[in-house]
């Protein structure tokens, strides 16, 4: 669920690994040394710092004792927890000192702390390099968030703080039955362009497939590339884009039984249809070098008006601030109908918490980690993060009757237009690593490298059935 | 001079062996039993005996990855020992015989150097450069040389980005080995040259007659060096390959999938499997080599 892309820092573990090799047939006991002392799961939490519980201290923290949070530095910066979260925590808890530390590789620096029994309080897990949310549930390591989420809100008086959030959010951070995950930051999901360019050479964002079709053809005759992603590292934006039209033609029943791993569920004939729709899109209006370049390289040229159409979340304007020409004002429209009988409407779009954010259960101080999340929560902590990020947030209407920024405001419109029409989307990427590979790949070679949709349809459905079939993966409902 | 025999070699040999202990034999003993269990990388360790094997049997990325690893293995050594050797013995015996002494064609100092640059840079480095030259669109320098209508696709093309990166491992390892041969040549008395130049020797034949015959050591070594390299090549995969590994598994290698089921997938004792197996490998190839490639060492 995470989209926001550190930089590639991959290259700690390739030292390791490099210096392994020098050495001499060393390449191997890498692997244990990096998931560093195993298994010291069963750790003693009695001694976990706690207050008591009073009206003004609803999660009973320590309000002595430090808490410890690790951000990941990524799209959307630190500056929200360093200069927004952080004092606001400190203004009510002056004695509870915020140890806080970054990073841009989340697994590679919490999983050792985690398996050495003392990780940081509170985690941001997200990026690319974000470690796998189902097994850390799974192995007992994230603290169940049920406590927060009944507390009363930070700074909304007379509301508990699962009454201000966004719907849905709580269900995205659900693991069997529990919430152990909050996705904090709400991102509406479309095609983006360039609105000037647009009202230059007097297009219109389409509707129907049919004018999507018409318009693209327009697009290649002004010179421009009208659609494209990056395939080398981002194919799961069109993913995204897939899915989309797959829920909008058939109905999110379809993601669900997706993601519940049902029998056949991707031979659903929308699947097809949608896969068939795209690949022969793709034939036409994208240009298959995309396959090796990566999302900043396509949002480049996207900002230099040599791409019209990129499916993308929220983050985008804020990714590219520093790159977009004053020419260029960011604007969102929701993916087009493939048929006129599709179950959802036109405005029906895809919008999801993400950034996944929690609590260490066998951390030193489980509560303070979850006080921060509840500061987090306020409403004043949220239209912070907002103005900083320009994403929105789940506390819902937290940045309602702000100008912050034109495509921001696009995507409050967009989300707006869809009054009801907004649905989740699919969590197999996040539950079934496996299948995540697995779906990257077979966009790539639907769109990029002349792939059908049949091939497409039998490639996802063999890697469910692996999955469903794997009885040490853990399975998830929904 | 027996007296302190002991505490001189205990000085020397503690800290090596204590850190080779704690780093590389307890690390395996711990990789060899994490193969066997089931582990998620968090929590409790089950034990699964050899299903992480058997599923690796039957998994066609880890046969499609060690292909790759080994068409690396073969070709990444052929190609660089045979081109530093060249470039080796034009630098110190390339220019012939003159005033008593071998040497290199003209300017062969500065070439030294040259070529040396390479192996100064990061190999992560060296990926995200070489990522733009294959870059497959018409900002990339081999596209940008090439005529428009014949443009490839480079990484982007399954059937050409394993040769891409053999082509970068390549590039960046010869530096290392062109040094490494000179310094073994320099070590060739050059009286032998002197004497097979006086009797009419050509410079072929005084690569194959002398050169290669008194550096078969140096050569056995660059070998051995050169495969391990190609059973790792993780961070060229890493960072150049599409979608990591891709296009679909088309350029990935085990130290990749390794590196990816450890911190990706969450699966740990899959990826101490495949470690076990990569280890079995690295092992495998150089007791062969070493054997292979035994010859009666030429006394000076």
């Amino acid at each position: 669920m995470t989209e926001i892309f550190g930089k590639p820092a991959e290259l700690d573990r390739r030292t390791l690994l490099r210096r392994a090799a020098a050495v001499g047939l060393l390449a191997t006991p890498a692997v244990s040394m990096l998931s560093a002392c195993v298994g010291s799961s069963s750790k003693d939490t009695s001694n976990q710092s706690k207050g008591t519980v009073t009206a003004d201290n609803p999660l009973g923290i320590d309000a002595k004792k430090p808490t410890e949070i690790i951000i990941f530095n990524g799209g959307l910066g630190t500056a929200y927890a360093t200069d927004v979260d952080t004092p606001l925590y400190n203004k009510k808890w002056p004695d509870s000192k915020i140890v806080y530390s970054q990073t841009e590789t989340v697994s590679t620096v919490v999983q050792p702390r985690i398996n050495a029994g003392s990780p940081p309080d509170m985690i941001d897990n997200s990026g690319s390099n974000l470690m796998d949310m189902g097994a850390l549930v799974a192995a007992g390591q994230a603290q169940d968030l049920t406590d927060l989420f009944n507390a009363p809100s930070w700074d909304i008086t007379g509301k508990k703080v699962s009454d201000t959030l966004v719907p849905g959010t709580i269900e995205q951070g659900t693991y069997s039955g529990k919430p152990y995950a909050l996705n904090y930051s709400y991102t509406v999901y479309g095609l983006w362009y360039d609105a000037k360019l647009f009202a230059k050479h007097s297009w219109t964002p389409p509707k129907t497939w049919a004018d999507f079709l018409a318009l693209s053809e327009k697009i290649k005759q002004a010179g421009i590339m009208p659609f494209g992603y990056g395939g080398a590292n981002a194919s799961y934006y069109m993913v995204r884009a897939l899915m989309t039209s797959i829920a909008k033609l058939g109905g999110e029943d379809i993601l669900k039984s997706i993601d519940n791993l049902e029998d056949g569920a991707w031979q659903n004939p929308a699947v097809k249809q949608a896969a068939e729709a795209w690949g022969a899109y793709g034939q036409k209006y994208t240009n298959k070098a995309f396959l090796g370049l990566r999302h900043t390289e396509i949002q480049l040229q996207q900002d230099q008006d040599k791409l019209a159409f990129y499916p993308c979340g929220s983050w985008l304007e804020n990714e590219q601030a520093k790159d977009t020409p004053k020419t260029f004002e960011y604007a969102v429209t929701p993916m087009p109908s493939l048929t006129a009988s599709d179950k959802l409407p036109p405005e029906a779009i895809n919008a999801a918490a993400g950034e996944i954010y929690f609590v260490a259960s066998k951390g030193k101080n489980p509560r303070g980690g979850m006080e921060y999340l509840r500061a987090m929560l306020a409403k004043e902590a949220a239209l912070g993060f907002t103005k900083l990020t320009k994403s929105l947030t789940v506390v819902a209407g937290a940045a309602d009757g702000v100008t912050i920024s034109p495509g921001l405001t696009a995507a409050n419109t967009m989300l707006t237009a869809a009054g009801q029409n907004v649905f989740v989307g699919y969590l197999f990427d996040a539950w079934y690593k496996a299948m995540d590979d697995e779906s990257r790949s077979a966009i790539n070679e639907l769109m990029y490298q002349g792939g059908t949709a049949d091939k497409f349809v039998t490639r996802m459905q063999a890697a469910a059935d692996k999955v469903k079939k794997d009885s040490s993966i853990t399975k998830f409902k929904r | 001079m027996r007296h302190g025999k002991y505490p001189f070699i205990i000085g020397f040999l503690a800290v090596p062996v204590a850190l080779y202990v704690t780093f590389v034999v307890a690390a395996y003993f711990q990789t060899f039993r994490l193969s066997l269990t089931g582990w998620s990388g968090l929590g409790p360790i089950k034990n699964v005996g050899f299903a992480n094997f058997v599923s690796l049997w039957s998994d066609d990325l880890f046969w499609k990855s060690l292909r790759h690893n080994l068409v690396l293995l073969i070709l990444l050594p052929i190609i660089t020992i045979f081109v530093a050797l060249i470039i080796a013995f034009l630098l110190n015996v390339g220019g012939g015989f003159r005033g008593g002494l071998t040497r290199g064609v003209w300017g062969s100092k500065a070439y030294r150097i040259i070529f040396f640059f390479p192996q100064l840079l990061a190999l992560a480095i060296i990926a995200v450069i070489f990522g733009r030259v294959f870059a497959p669109d018409q900002s990339g320098l081999l596209n940008g040389l090439l005529p428009t209508k014949s443009a490839q696709l480079w990484l982007a093309d399954g059937h050409i980005a394993l040769a891409c990166i053999l082509a970068v491992l390549i590039w960046q390892a010869i530096g290392f080995y062109v040094v490494l041969f000179s310094a073994g040549m320099g070590s060739i008395p050059s009286e032998i040259y002197e004497a097979a130049a006086l009797d009419g020797a050509t410079r072929i034949r005084l690569f194959f007659r002398i050169t290669i015959p008194l550096l078969w050591g140096t050569i056995q070594v660059a070998w051995v060096y050169l495969g391990i390299a190609a059973f790792d090549a993780f961070p060229l995969v890493n960072i150049m390959s599409v979608d990591r590994g891709g296009p679909d598994g088309a350029t990935s290698v085990l130290s990749l999938m390794i590196y990816r089921n450890t911190f990706e997938l969450s699966h740990v004792g899959y990826a101490s499997a495949l470690g076990v197996v990569l280890f079995f490998l690295t092992l495998t190839f150089a007791a062969l080599t070493l054997r292979v490639t035994r010859r009666d060492t030429v006394e000076l």
